[in-house]
């Protein structure tokens, strides 16, 4: 029989054990470790928790097709990027030229192309989520507290996924008989009399372009906020306003903070989302207008392919950089 | 100040939540609104602190009528159930929020704060998130950020509901100390008869939208005014007699041989020890029984009573009670 010993669960630190003999403790309340309190259930099942290497073979199909489908490719990127072109072929051999032809003058006084598309690109996202942000905080708060039915929700939910049920060329195909010189828009001030002259920045500028941003990705900004308002306790709200806070103090001092992860997320997305473009920049500005997913593009259709790599790869460690300037403000691992 | 409530109603539709209720509770008084969920008790409390509008009547607050003033009006604050503390702000900032709302300086209000934590001995957890503490920390936390504003009256959710039984006991003590310090008005709801009688000056025992009966603890447990009163303070057994209605409190029930002369032969369906009593469980013929409860009829003996007379299950015994202690009910 001496082989019968079960392995004890170690006496749980919880509080109140003092109590039971008859004699309360002094504080028989007391602060908790400062590590997360919460924790405390788990400590007390840890002798029967699975092994770690079960752990590691869950996450390992996810891992597989990260690795197979992000990490290769981004290496292969990384490599070709240091490779050597000329007009006929690709040669394999270590150069870090493409890099220096990519910030070629941009030591210089005026502002190099690089630097310029950059600026252009950064522009567009400054502008799409200066946009975006308010909207989608709008629309996700207006589904968020003064819906209550969840068909009407479901129903509100699938219209804004409305710019996503056609294709992206055709999309921006259909902006041209509203936008155009002789578009719907220009024909009806002209025939209200408001205009003589069709208004020539309706299409093919700057505006086109935030447009079309701002038409696509909205969304994005609306799922991950309202993400963020359904978990808000109401009676966080009546709390507030029982300590006499107005609608507008509330809206900043308790909705506001406690949304934060999904407005990171949000913008994460458009960010990541304009920052990659070419398509949207190329129909709405007319092939006039630089983006940085345009230069890329440009070079692809020229082959050239280690020029076309070099790029992404600052592409990607700059909006790396602007993600991470994003979780330093907010720290969405807590958050979440 | 004294808290009035003037044929007070809340509907929802078709469906009362609330029915007419008049109410005054004095001055400095800790009063329960006691009763079974649905009963109307959180709704009540609601539209006193002005969080839910009244359908008709009216809440009177001190000299004054507040009909539809804003909570912050009112002179109230709010305990709510689970606290409704801010997640992102730490116990000074919590404590202080309603400060800050009214637009008190940053040093001003966190002072104020301070002190507060300190009148619920928390002072020394103020930088702390409400995750971060245990469930009495976040009521004694949620206790400071409602008494902040100075409040004249202290509404309370369920304020103990959230604790383990061992704490919960703590707590009231706790808050019966700050209520008798402060010298507020509390109004507390609660399901637990054993809380209300415990901390109250004022019992309201709720039903349905109604008031049952609102009397000091003694007077609702010694005479209680309805069968529901009786039967839901429990220790009562409510029996039927040829004329109506009475309340026998069940330590006052007599087994065996002090039954006396209008006897009923029962039977032993259950005995309970409980250290310093015993329950014992009985039914008889042409007694009711009520579908929740084990027994038509309950007796509490003292251990010793119990220990000289034992009785087993399935006995049959005589069972009955003095005349005296037996309390005519309404209804």
């Amino acid at each position: 029989m001496s082989g019968l010993t079960f392995p004890l669960p170690p006496v749980g630190r919880g509080r109140g054990g003092g109590g039971a003999d008859g004699t309360a403790p002094l504080d028989p309340d007391p602060p908790p470790p400062p590590a997360p309190p919460h924790k405390e259930e788990e400590s007390r099942v840890a002798p029967f928790r699975p092994r770690r290497s079960l752990a590691y073979l869950q996450a390992a199909p996810l891992a597989l097709v990260f690795l197979i489908f992000l990490v290769i490719p981004l290496v292969l990127t990384g490599i070709v990027s240091l490779w050597e072109y000329n007009e006929y072929a690709i040669i394999p051999a270590l150069t870090l030229q493409n890099y220096a032809d990519l910030f070629d003058g941009c030591l210089s006084a005026d502002l190099c192309t690089t630097l310029r598309t950059y600026l252009s690109t950064v522009k567009f996202v400054v502008l799409t989520l200066a946009i975006t942000l308010p909207l989608g905080f709008a629309i996700a708060y207006f589904l968020a507290f003064h819906i209550r039915s969840g068909t009407v929700r479901m129903g509100l939910f699938l219209l804004c996924t409305i710019p996503f049920w056609t294709s992206n060329v055709i999309r921006m195909i259909s902006w041209i008989p509203l936008l155009g010189r002789n578009g719907l828009i220009n024909d009806t001030l002209r025939a209200l009399g408001l205009i003589r002259q069709p208004i020539e920045g309706l299409l093919y500028s700057d505006f086109a372009v935030v447009l079309a941003f701002v038409h696509l990705d909205t969304v994005f900004m609306i799922v991950p906020i309202f993400n963020s308002l359904a978990r808000i306790d109401r009676r966080l709200i009546e709390a507030a306003r029982d300590a006499g806070a107005s609608g507008a103090q509330i809206l900043w001092n308790v909705i506001l903070p406690l949304t934060k992860p999904g407005i990171a997320i949000g913008t994460i997305f458009v960010t990541t989302l304009v920052m990659g473009d070419f398509v949207t920049v190329g129909v709405m500005g007319g092939q006039q207008i630089a983006s940085v997913g345009k230069v890329i593009q440009v070079q692809m259709a020229y082959l050239q392919f280690p020029a076309a790599a070099a790029n992404a790869m600052v592409l990607l460690a700059a909006v790396l950089l602007m993600i991470l300037g994003l979780t330093r403000m907010i720290d969405l691992r807590r958050e979440l | 100040m004294d808290v009035e409530l003037i044929g007070l109603t809340k509907r929802y539709g078709a469906a009362i939540a609330v029915d007419g209720i008049d109410l005054k509770v004095p001055s400095g008084a800790y009063c329960c609104l006691l009763g079974p969920s649905g009963c109307g008790k959180t709704t009540t409390l609601r539209m006193i602190g002005g969080h839910e509008r009244a359908s008709a009547g009216d809440v009177v607050i001190g000299p004054k009528a507040v009909g539809d003033a804003a909570p912050a009006e009112r002179g109230t604050a709010m305990m709510f159930q689970s606290y409704a503390l801010f997640p992102h702000l730490d116990a000074r900032d919590n404590v202080a929020f309603s400060l800050k709302m009214r637009g008190i300086g940053k040093a001003e209000r966190r002072a104020k704060a301070m002190a507060m934590l300190d009148l619920v001995q928390m002072s020394h957890l103020a930088g702390r998130l409400p995750s971060q503490l245990s469930g009495g920390q976040q009521q004694r936390m949620a206790l400071a950020r409602a008494l902040v504003t100075g409040p004249k009256v202290l509404l309370l959710d369920e304020p103990l509901s959230a604790l383990d039984p061992f704490l919960r006991v703590r707590m009231r003590v706790e808050l019966k100390r700050i209520q008798t310090e402060l010298g507020l008005t509390f109004i507390h709801v609660t399901h637990s008869q054993e809380e209300a009688m415990a901390l109250s000056d004022l019992v309201v025992v709720m039903q349905a939208g109604r008031i049952e009966q609102a009397a000091d603890p003694r007077t609702v447990f010694e005479r209680p005014a309805t069968a529901f009163v009786a039967r839901f303070i429990g220790g009562h057994n409510v029996i039927r007699v040829p004329d109506g209605l009475v309340a026998v409190r069940a330590d006052r029930m007599r087994l065996g041989a002090e039954a006396g002369p209008a006897a009923l032969p029962a039977r032993v369906v259950a005995v309970e020890y409980q250290g310093t009593s015993v329950h014992v469980g009985l039914d008889a013929d042409g007694l009711e029984r009520s579908p929740e409860s084990p027994a038509a009829l309950t007796a509490i003996l003292s251990d010793a009573d119990f220990a000289a007379r034992p009785v087993g299950l399935g006995d049959t015994i005589p069972v009955g009670w003095d005349a005296s202690a037996a309390h005519r009910l309404d209804a």
